[in-house]
This record gives C-alpha cells, sequence and structure tokens, in this order.
C-alpha cells in the first residue's frame, strides 16, 4: 500500500475543496443562501486523510446549489464565469489555473465531470464506496461520491490513493482499507465500446472527439442498448426524492437560514424555505416529494429502484464485452449561465451523459473533454487508461 | 343492543442500550438538557448513520420473546415529516421490511387464556421533546432522546376489553424487562402506547369506524381512555350524537375526555422510502442463533423449575422470577453455598428489605453472588450469627466490602468456646443478683436480662443456644 506515508512528496502541494465538503471550523455553504452562516464541527474523512497525509486545504471551491446544477451557474455566491463569459466550475478553474495542485469534489448529478471537460483537465468520480461519504452535505446519498480533480490522471490517482479506503463511520463504505491507483495497469488491446446513443445527443465536436479517443485506445465499436435511456429519468426521480428527503432537515430551526417575521411554526418553516432555496432546488424538492408521495411511490420511485437493477444488468452484459465505455460528459464544452437559465430544464439535459455512472455507481473519468466509464472497482484501469490518452 | 369493543395497540418500548441507534451518544435516561448530543442525532449535515449491532439484537429478542418470525434480510426506511423536535425532518424506521412478523402473546384474564396476534415488530429512532415556556411564551427543544432506539410492537385488533388489554400490556412488560429488551418504565415513557379502538354490534364480522388514541402513557389512563371512547362510539351509533370518523384523538386525563387533533397534523404523507445510507441488514444463522442462545428461561418456567427441582415455597419461586436480576443473583449463588432455600431466604428476606429501605427495587440489587454466598455458608458453619450476617450483608450490599475480611476487622467471629463463654455467664451471674433472685423466685423471664448483658459482653458475637444451655445449667446449679 503506497498510502502515502512520506510527508515529503506531498509538502506543499495545496487541494480545494467543494463547498459541499466539511472541513472543520470553515463555513460550508454549498452554495446556498440556508447554509451561509454553517461552520461544520468536524473534517470530513477524506479531508482528515489528505490532510494527514501533508497535503494542505488551501481553500473552498464554490459550488451550485447543493451541486444540483450543470457547473455552478445557480450558487447564491453567483458563479464562476471565464473571460468570454463561459462558465467554469470554481475547483476546475483552481487546478487549471494552478491555483492549486487538487481539489476534491462532490459528485451527485455530473456537475464536476462537466466543469472538468470544460478546462481539459481531469476528474474521477471513484466506484461508490471507495471513499467515504462521511462530511459530505447530502442529497442524493444512493450514488453522490468524492473524486478528485487533478491535471493529469497521474495527479488524480495519486490523491485519489490519499482519500480511499473503508470507513466506520460511513455504512456504505466497501471493506477494502486502502487502495493504490498509482501502479498503472496494463492498457494495451482495450476494448472499448463507443456508446452510440448517447454520441448521437451530444454536439457533433464532442462526438467526434469520443470516436478518436476511443479509436486511440484499443480495439473500439458501436454499442446501441435502448436500456442505457433509462438511466436519466430514473437518476433523476431517485436522486430528487432523496434530496427532497435531505434538504427537509434545513428548517430554519437548528441552524442555518431563519426568515425574520413568522407568526408561527408553520410560516418558520415556510418562509424560511423559500427566502433561502434557490428555483432549481425547490423545483427539485417538489419533484422529489411528488415521486415518493403515496399514489406516486409505486410507479415513480419503486419503479426507478427496479430499472436501476435492470441497469444493472445492462453494464454486466456491457462490461463483459468492452472494459471500458467511451462517451461524452456533457453536449458541449462552453455553456453561459444565461442560456441554462436557473431552472431544472438544463441539468436534466446535461444528466443525460452522467445519469448511467452516477445511478450505478460506477467509476467514470474525464479526460480530454470525454468520459471514460468502467465496471465498479476496475479505478485503476480507467485512470490507466486515461493515462494513456494523455499520452496519444 | 350489544356491542363489542375491538382494539389493536401499537406499543412503543425504547430499548435498553447503552448507546443511541445510529451515533455513540449516551441512550440513558436523566441526562442535562442537550447534554447527550451530537452532529448526527441533532441532524447536522454529513454525519451519515451507522446502525447499533445490540439494536437489532434486542428487536430479534423482542420478536423471539412473541413468537414472531424474524425477517432474516431487514432494512430501515425514512418517514418524513416536520416537527420541531425532529432535526431531520425524517425518521428513520421500518417501514417495507421490519424485523419481526406474525407473532403472537398468549395473555390470560378471567375469560381464561387467548392468543393476541402480532402483526408486526418494528425498529426506529426515538424523536427528541418540546419543552414549553409560558414565561417567553416559546417553545425550547431538547435532543437528548433523539435517536434513542425504539420497537414498535403492532398487535392485530384481536382485544375486546379494558382487561384484555391490561393483561396484553402487562405480559409484554413482563417478557420484555425479564429478557432486559428494555425497562419498560411507563413513568419514564420508555413504554407508551397508542390505542386503537371500534365498535362494532356482536357478532358482526365488519369493522366499524376506527379512532386512534396517541401517546397513553399509564395502565389507568389507556383502562380510563377505552371506556371514554366506548362510550362515546356507542353513542354515536344509537343516539346520534356525533358522527364518527376515522381520526387521531388526544387523551386528556385530567378532563378525562379525548379531543380531536387537528387534522393537519394528523393527515400527513409520511413519503416512506429506503435509506440509501442503511445498507440491509443481513441476519445470518450465526447471529440469529447467539442471540436465541442469550434468550432467558421465561419467569413462570423459572418459578416451575425452582419449586420442582429446587424445592422452594411457590410464593418465594414467584417472589425471586418477579425480577430478573433477583433470579441471575440466586442462580448464581445457590450452588456456591450449598442451598436454594438458605439462599432463597436471605434474598427474599433481608436483600429485599434493605433494598425497600432504600426505596429500592428487587431490580436494583447489586451485589457480587459469590460474596453473598460466602455469607450463608459462614452463617451456616456458625462461623458467624444470623445477626451479625446480615451487618455483613449490608456492607457487601453498600460498599461490595469482602465478607470474610469484615468478619475480621470488625470482630464478628462467633464465639464458640464454650469455656470462654461459660466465663462471661458466670460473671453475668455474679453481676446480676437482682434478675438471679427473680430467676430463683419463678420469674424465667430475668433470665432475659442476664442473656442480653452475656450477649452484650460477646459484641452479639456468642451463640445463642450455648449462651441459653450453659445460662440455665448455671442458674439452676
Amino acid at each position: 500500500m503506497k498510502y502515502v506515508t512520506d510527508m515529503k512528496a506531498a509538502a506543499g502541494k495545496t487541494v480545494a475543496v467543494d463547498d459541499t465538503i466539511l472541513v472543520k471550523g470553515v463555513p460550508a455553504t454549498a452554495g446556498s443562501k440556508m447554509l451561509e452562516s454553517f461552520v461544520p464541527l468536524f473534517d470530513a474523512e477524506a479531508v482528515t486523510r489528505l490532510q494527514s497525509a501533508g497535503y494542505t486545504v488551501s481553500g473552498k471551491s464554490n459550488v451550485g446549489e447543493f451541486g444540483l446544477d450543470v457547473m455552478g451557474e445557480t450558487s447564491y455566491f453567483g458563479p464562476v464565469t471565464g473571460e468570454n463569459g463561459s462558465l467554469r466550475g470554481a475547483a476546475a478553474a483552481l487546478v487549471a489555473d494552478g491555483d492549486a495542485d487538487f481539489a476534491l469534489c462532490t459528485d451527485l448529478d455530473g456537475a464536476p465531470r462537466r466543469a472538468a471537460a470544460a478546462e481539459n483537465i481531469v476528474f474521477i468520480k471513484p466506484t461508490y464506496g471507495t471513499v467515504s461519504r462521511y462530511g459530505v452535505i447530502p442529497c442524493a446519498c444512493s450514488g453522490e461520491q468524492i473524486g478528485v480533480m487533478a491535471k493529469t490522471a497521474a495527479g488524480a490517482a495519486e490523491l485519489l490513493s490519499v482519500i480511499a479506503g473503508h470507513d466506520d463511520k460511513d455504512g456504505t463504505s466497501l471493506p477494502e482499507k486502502h487502495y493504490d491507483y498509482t501502479a498503472s495497469a496494463d492498457v494495451s488491446g482495450l476494448r472499448v465500446g463507443v456508446c452510440a446513443d448517447y454520441c448521437g445527443r451530444a454536439s457533433q465536436e464532442t462526438a467526434e472527439k469520443v470516436r478518436a479517443a476511443a479509436a486511440s485506445l484499443g480495439v473500439c465499436e458501436d454499442v446501441s442498448d435502448g436500456r442505457l435511456m433509462l438511466a436519466r429519468p430514473a437518476w433523476r426521480i431517485l436522486l430528487a426524492g432523496e434530496t427532497c428527503n435531505n434538504l427537509s432537515r434545513y428548517d430554519g430551526v437548528k441552524f442555518g437560514f431563519r426568515a425574520e417575521g413568522y407568526k408561527n411554526i408553520d410560516e418558520l418553516y415556510t418562509m424560511s424555505r423559500t427566502q433561502a432555496f434557490t428555483l432549481l432546488t425547490k423545483m427539485t424538492i417538489l419533484y422529489g416529494s411528488d415521486v415518493l408521495s403515496k399514489g406516486r411511490y409505486d410507479t415513480c420511485y419503486d419503479r426507478s429502484l427496479r430499472v436501476r437493477r435492470v441497469l444493472r444488468n445492462a453494464a454486466d452484459e456491457l462490461f463483459g464485452k468492452y472494459d471500458v465505455l467511451a462517451m461524452p460528459g456533457c453536449s458541449k464544452t462552453a455553456y453561459t449561465a444565461e442560456e441554462l437559465g436557473d431552472s431544472i430544464d438544463a441539468v436534466y439535459a446535461e444528466s443525460l451523459f452522467t445519469a448511467f455512472a452516477s445511478i450505478l455507481g460506477l467509476p467514470a473519468v474525464t479526460v480530454g473533454g470525454i468520459q471514460l466509464v468502467a465496471d465498479s472497482m476496475n479505478d485503476e484501469l480507467l485512470l490507466s487508461a486515461a493515462a494513456a490518452l494523455e499520452r496519444r | 343492543m350489544n356491542y363489542e369493543t375491538v382494539i389493536g395497540l401499537e406499543v412503543h418500548v425504547e430499548l435498553a442500550t447503552e448507546s443511541k441507534i445510529f451515533c455513540s451518544c449516551s441512550a440513558k435516561y436523566g441526562a442535562e438538557q442537550n447534554d447527550s448530543v451530537c452532529p448526527a442525532c441533532c441532524g447536522m449535515p454529513g454525519m451519515l448513520p451507522v446502525t447499533n449491532k445490540h439494536v437489532v439484537d434486542l428487536g430479534i429478542m423482542a420478536g423471539l420473546l412473541t413468537n414472531c418470525r424474524i425477517n432474516r434480510v431487514t432494512t430501515f426506511d425514512k418517514k418524513s415529516y416536520y416537527y420541531p423536535d425532529l432535526p431531520c425532518s425524517y425518521q428513520i424506521t421500518q417501514w417495507f421490511s421490519p424485523i419481526c412478523v406474525d407473532g403472537g402473546v398468549e395473555i390470560e384474564t378471567s375469560q381464561g387464556k387467548k392468543i393476541i396476534g402480532l402483526k408486526q415488530i418494528h425498529m426506529e429512532e426515538d424523536a427528541g421533546k418540546l419543552v414549553h415556556d409560558d414565561w417567553t411564551d416559546t417553545s425550547l427543544v431538547d435532543f437528548n432522546r433523539t435517536s434513542v432506539p425504539l420497537c414498535e410492537i403492532v398487535s392485530k385488533p384481536d382485544l375486546r376489553s379494558v382487561e384484555e388489554v391490561i393483561a396484553y400490556l402487562e405480559r409484554l412488560r413482563t417478557l420484555l424487562r425479564f429478557a432486559r429488551v428494555s425497562n419498560c418504565r411507563w413513568e419514564e415513557g420508555s413504554m407508551r402506547c397508542d390505542v386503537n379502538l371500534s365498535i362494532r354490534p356482536e357478532g358482526s364480522t365488519e369493522l366499524g369506524v376506527r379512532t386512534e388514541m396517541k401517546n397513553m402513557n399509564s395502565l389507568s389512563a389507556i383502562a380510563r381512555a377505552i371506556e371514554y371512547e366506548q362510550a362515546r362510539h356507542i353513542d354515536a351509533l344509537e343516539r346520534g350524537t356525533e358522527v364518527l370518523v376515522q381520526e387521531t384523538r388526544r387523551w386528556d386525563d385530567v378532563k378525562g375526555q379525548s379531543f380531536a387533533m387537528r387534522n393537519k397534523e394528523t393527515a400527513a404523507d409520511y413519503r416512506y422510502f429506503p435509506d440509501p445510507n442503511l445498507v440491509p441488514i443481513i441476519i445470518d444463522d450465526e447471529w440469529f442463533d447467539r442471540v436465541k442462545s442469550e434468550m432467558p428461561e421465561l419467569p413462570e418456567v423459572k418459578a416451575a423449575r425452582y419449586v420442582g427441582e429446587l424445592g422452594l415455597t411457590e410464593k418465594d419461586a414467584e417472589t425471586l422470577t418477579a425480577s430478573r436480576a433477583m433470579c441471575d443473583v440466586f442462580e448464581a449463588a445457590y450452588p456456591l453455598c450449598g442451598s436454594a432455600k438458605d439462599t432463597a431466604s436471605w434474598l427474599i428476606g433481608d436483600c429485599m428489605g434493605m433494598l425497600r429501605k432504600k426505596k429500592l427495587t428487587a431490580d436494583d440489587i447489586a451485589i457480587d453472588p459469590v460474596k453473598l454466598a460466602e455469607i450463608i455458608k459462614m452463617v451456616t458453619a456458625g462461623e458467624i450469627n444470623r445477626n451479625a450476617g446480615r451487618r455483613v450483608l449490608a456492607a457487601v450490599m453498600d460498599e461490595d466490602a469482602d465478607p470474610r475480611a469484615y468478619c475480621e476487622k470488625h470482630g464478628l467471629a462467633a464465639q464458640n468456646d464454650e469455656g470462654a463463654i461459660l466465663e462471661v455467664v458466670k460473671k453475668a451471674i455474679a453481676a446480676n443478683e437482682k434478675s438471679v433472685q427473680d430467676y430463683k423466685n419463678g420469674r424465667t423471664k430475668a433470665m432475659q436480662a442476664i442473656f442480653g448483658s452475656i450477649m452484650k459482653e460477646l459484641r452479639g458475637n456468642g451463640d445463642p443456644q450455648t449462651i441459653q444451655r450453659l445460662l440455665k445449667e448455671e442458674l439452676d446449679k
């Protein structure tokens, strides 16, 4: 195990931490007015691990409210934009500009994957359960996962090796104590499936990039599987239901924003939540509340849980034939806040490409502006493939 | 027309664990407000629930005690509603696959024996407590009870009378306390009950309109509430005093009336769904068998054994088996001292008396059975007399003293040397001329005074029979 015990190796290396991940004593807002004043009492497990390995948390990176949006456009503190006016994910911008060596990001609906693609850097969302979610401000617990942003695949492998490993404080944490992703796996003759259904929905430029990358990695062929198109609606339903439930703790009673001028407890709830959440968050809550309600649970939420099993079967078949699946991580490489707006439509459109890995907890890496997805526990193979693409 | 009352109960008991169900905070009753809280049980984001395995042990035990089928794969689900004493605005409970299903509890009433069916038993977390401050007209929240583990025991609508309800609740309480699943203290809220009740004409098989009274916390209140609701339902049916609707009602024990709760408080859609943070609990054979092996012999079985095998009286056996703690001390001590009867007599006659003086109950007994056996042995062997034995017992119960060391330190060893006792007897006769004269004049009671001074001289350690004998011999000379 190469759990970085050599403090010198890490000395001076900086990590930006998404504002959805807790650092003791430092405000954790999750990009929301609701948590503007929230100061956590403890560190996230991933933060504890990187600090004890000698890395320095150099700051918190801005996120869209609770990480639910396309790329940070719904942050209460305003989005980060580049010189040309296009959106930049804060963590990805910090790493791309060299202001931080790495970033820890929560990926629940693909925002960091899209941000890394826009900056042409690397982001890995590892297999669900390899990195503890202890200290992540929760939304969609069944699929959200801390991942690592870095300039290179080797860098992502380095930091991921530090933060991954079993944690008793997270009941979904996998049993393996440590992981080492820094050795490179043999990727010669890699069998690559190109997800034609997703390529067809992205811009032509993005689709061509995916095909070119796949071709350079090994033996590739197009895959079309109708089941993959079920990932987005099913994940939307699960994500919304879980998010609605998790955000219900922000009621203005214990911590976080409390509206003024309420006359009773119902008004305290309603006014605090109405004034603090953005439209996207409210829409997600309403949608989630609907799919969990009595008359709708069976046909929406429970059916989505069953779709997750259908997708798992599809993944078993696909990964029997291919080592990795190549697909777009987003429809295009640049967005403006204006075109995205603040409703649920934009993020629903973009989640087409990210939902498959999210709903199944599969490892996914963004590299060279495209996305590679492997079967669970094949993170090392995925990072090696990403490194091979970098060398191309 | 005659009516039949149909009652089903939902009984909540707090499980007797050291820590809470999903975090490591203490679950002890009676801490200062908000002393037993952490970021997890007050709902701060970032904390994840991790199941306390002991809760599952006790859940399985509750099922075994009530003849339930144990679901070997059991899951936790989230139930959403807004209330200030619920920090996450959801409660983690079991909705889709509760730990125990399809059980039954046998009760005995004046009508004979009957089995009350159980629909299910599920595990869940408790909520906090609101304290209203009238002075400032504000509500304050105490999160100490938040996430304390509970079992909810849901009966089938098999109960027909107050008598059956009381018998059922008492039986449940006995079983759960005996197996140490819960201490079931109504007064501390560790046992409470929701009563579902409806009325139908005798002979009818259809159920009437059902009302539910929530959070009942004493047997007398439950009895009164049931009688009140029965009368109210019958009045409504016969005299049309009101139209019955399915609703939740609050029982006011002071006014002796039930009141409908605001519809808004009760018409919630709880939006149950499986908690993704808690993976299904798989109870394998090893786990199941371990809990099964820890299941105690039930009180009535124990009592029969105490009478049949150990020769105790029925009354003593019943007294001992009313408390699991007493049984544990008894069963550990009697093989060491060799006499079940003596052990029972010491426990019932002496230990319980000492506990009562301190306003404690039999369950509060805290004595090392080895030391109790030692005392009994010393008394039986005549090393100390019974009075000295009681003094040692008190010291052992109060300060866990070592019996032999205590006897030595306080000079409690019985004086068994006849020569030495005779010396004292002679001295006493010489010093009590008047009593001796009285005795010789036929007032045999006068001997008691001399006996007393001898005992005093021997500091209570002389064997009374030896003294009596020697004294009589000397006086009669």
